[in-house]
Formats: structure tokens, C-alpha cells, sequence
């Protein structure tokens, strides 16, 4: 049977297993809508230097009345991820961290290193970090030694939209953490890819690009809204056994003579 | 004096970060703060004083993935 027991983030339960960036929509009003449609649970925001627009943001946010996931994102070492987390939390008042430390700069890979040396600082300062990973089992093994109680495995590079790139390594990672809440996290591009990664028994997705560069981000939303209810739906059915040869469905017994 | 406000030089009155943050607008406002690097908490800002030559990040909500 599949293993079909709620993982919780850090003792909260979300309503839905979406987790929706806040990027590159072509307007508030339809960053607005794109949430309403999507019924995401977690919003991701970041912090910036502050030019002018962060209080009308933040206002926005605000109206969304979804979890607030701040990241580190564009952080290159661990010593910038830390200090841009402290900040965070006291900005957005919660704990929650998304702890990104990238180590390439054409991949946006994380920096395994860089990764967990931050992890092990903000885990033991009480945050509650998601650790934006790799499929690395070995690395998933020592961010849990860190503190860290949330994995979030990459599909494929940020912004590329190209889906799940190793279903394998993703499967197996899925497999060898079972009680560790896991969100399929960067480089999806279709709602097929989150209904997939439902599908392998990961408990949420997060995603940005794919709704809010869409010619439509609000349908887009909604397709996501969908997928991931069905990829989720479909994990706890027990999906059958694929096998190499064909078996017909139709019953042979008292097929005509003709 | 002089200290380096979000990579732009500027000349303040201000002696401590709450009183640079009040002079440059930002009094009311949601930022968080570090001072040459290391976070500072909005409950220190008051009895934190500015040199030339600080270095000060105001940082605001902004859009993420």
C-alpha cells in the first residue's frame, strides 16, 4: 500500500499542497487572482533592498491570508543565508525559513556545503527550515542530523520549467525519508510535473514561473490547483504496478469463435 | 558624517541607526536592518551608533519564489 499518513511542516497542517512564489507577475492584481485561483497554502516572498515598493507588497501579501515563506534566495554563502534568515524573521515574523545557498551560477544548484553549515547555525537559533536540497541522499541525511525537519528537493533547475529531472533519484530520496515532509521544490513547468511528483508520494510542490510567466497565470493557477488535488488523490489510491508486457483488461473467456 | 546606506553613500545627522532610519523616511516603515554585514535587531537600533564609513542594509518585503 502506499503510505498515505499526513507529514505535517513543523506542526502545521496546510489545506492544500501548493506553495505559490510571489515573482514575476505581470501585475499585483493578477498575482491576486493567480492565489485565489490556485488555493495555494504558502506564499514565498524574499527580502530586498527596501526602493519604494516593499510596504504595498507586503500589503498585498498580507490580503492573501496564506502562510508566508520567506527565502535566501540569491544567497552564495552560508554566512549570507544566515544573516538575510535572521532578518527574515523578524520581518515576517515567523520562523520559517526557505534556506537557499546556491553554489552555481548557471544551474542555481545548492551548495551542499554552504547548505548545511546554515542549516546546523539557523536550525540550532530555533528556525525552522526548508531546506531547498538535491535529490542527494546523503545530504538529506545530514541536513535531518542538522535539525532540519522539512526537505525540499529540486525537480529541475529554478526557472526552467523542464519538470522532474531524475525521477529515479527522487524516488529513491522519497523512499529512504518516509516520515520527512518533502516539497518538490524549482523547475517545474506544467501541471503535469506537480501531479507527478504528488503521484511519488511528495507532499507538496512549489512553484512560480510556470503560473506567473503563463499567458494566463490565473488559469495556470488553477490548473495547478487541480493537478496537485489529483497527483495527490491518485498516491493515496495505490497506483497499480506498471509491467514491461501487455495483459489484455477485456476477459478472454467467452470471446466469440468468428 | 558619512556611511553607506543600501550601496549609496550619504550624508547623515543621525548618531545611532534608529535616528538614520527616522532621517532617511523609514521610520514607520516594515525593513529589517544589518549593520556591516551582521543583523541588527529593530530593538538594538536605538542604542546603536553609526561611524564613517558604516555600512547599513535596509531591507523590505519583497516578491520570491
Amino acid at each position: 500500500m502506499a503510505d498515505t499518513a499526513a507529514r505535517d511542516f513543523y506542526g502545521a497542517t496546510l489545506d492544500t499542497p501548493l506553495m505559490l512564489g510571489t515573482a514575476q507577475y505581470p501585475s499585483p492584481a493578477v498575482l491576486e487572482a493567480a492565489f485565489r485561483a490556485s488555493g495555494a497554502s504558502v506564499a514565498t516572498v524574499s527580502l530586498r533592498r527596501e526602493a519604494g515598493q516593499g510596504q504595498a507588497f507586503w500589503e498585498i501579501i498580507r490580503g492573501l491570508g496564506v502562510r508566508v515563506l520567506p527565502n535566501t534566495a540569491g544567497c552564495h554563502s552560508a554566512g549570507e543565508a544566515i544573516t538575510t534568515a535572521r532578518m527574515a524573521r523578524e520581518l515576517f515574523d515567523t520562523p520559517w525559513i526557505k534556506l537557499e545557498v546556491i553554489g552555481h551560477a548557471d544551474t542555481l544548484q545548492p551548495d551542499p556545503f554552504g547548505l548545511l553549515e546554515a542549516a546546523e547555525v539557523l536550525a540550532a537559533e530555533g528556525f525552522e527550515v526548508f531546506a531547498y536540497t538535491t535529490e542527494d541522499q546523503v545530504l538529506a541525511a545530514r541536513l535531518l542530523d542538522a535539525g532540519c525537519r522539512v526537505l525540499m528537493p529540486w525537480g529541475a533547475p529554478i526557472g526552467t520549467g523542464l519538470g522532474l529531472n531524475n525521477p529515479y533519484g527522487l524516488r529513491c530520496l522519497r523512499a529512504a525519508f518516509p516520515a520527512i515532509p518533502m516539497v518538490i521544490d524549482a523547475g517545474l513547468g506544467l501541471p503535469s510535473h506537480a501531479a507527478q511528483a504528488m503521484e511519488m508520494g511528495f507532499d507538496a510542490v512549489l512553484l512560480n514561473t510556470a503560473v506567473a510567466q503563463a499567458g494566463d497565470p490565473v488559469a495556470m493557477a488553477r490548473a495547478f490547483a487541480l493537478a496537485v488535488e489529483a497527483g495527490r488523490l491518485a498516491h493515496m489510491a495505490d497506483p497499480m504496478a506498471p509491467r514491461e508486457m501487455a495483459a489484455p483488461s477485456t476477459p478472454l473467456p467467452g470471446k466469440a469463435w468468428l | 558624517m558619512w556611511i553607506e546606506v543600501n550601496g549609496e553613500r550619504r550624508t547623515l545627522a543621525a548618531a545611532t541607526v534608529a535616528a538614520a532610519l527616522e532621517e532617511l523616511g523609514w521610520s514607520g516603515a516594515r525593513v529589517a536592518t544589518a549593520l556591516n554585514g551582521e543583523f541588527l535587531p529593530a530593538a538594538a537600533r536605538a542604542d546603536t551608533g553609526l561611524k564613517d564609513g558604516d555600512r547599513l542594509e535596509v531591507l523590505a518585503p519583497m516578491q520570491g519564489g
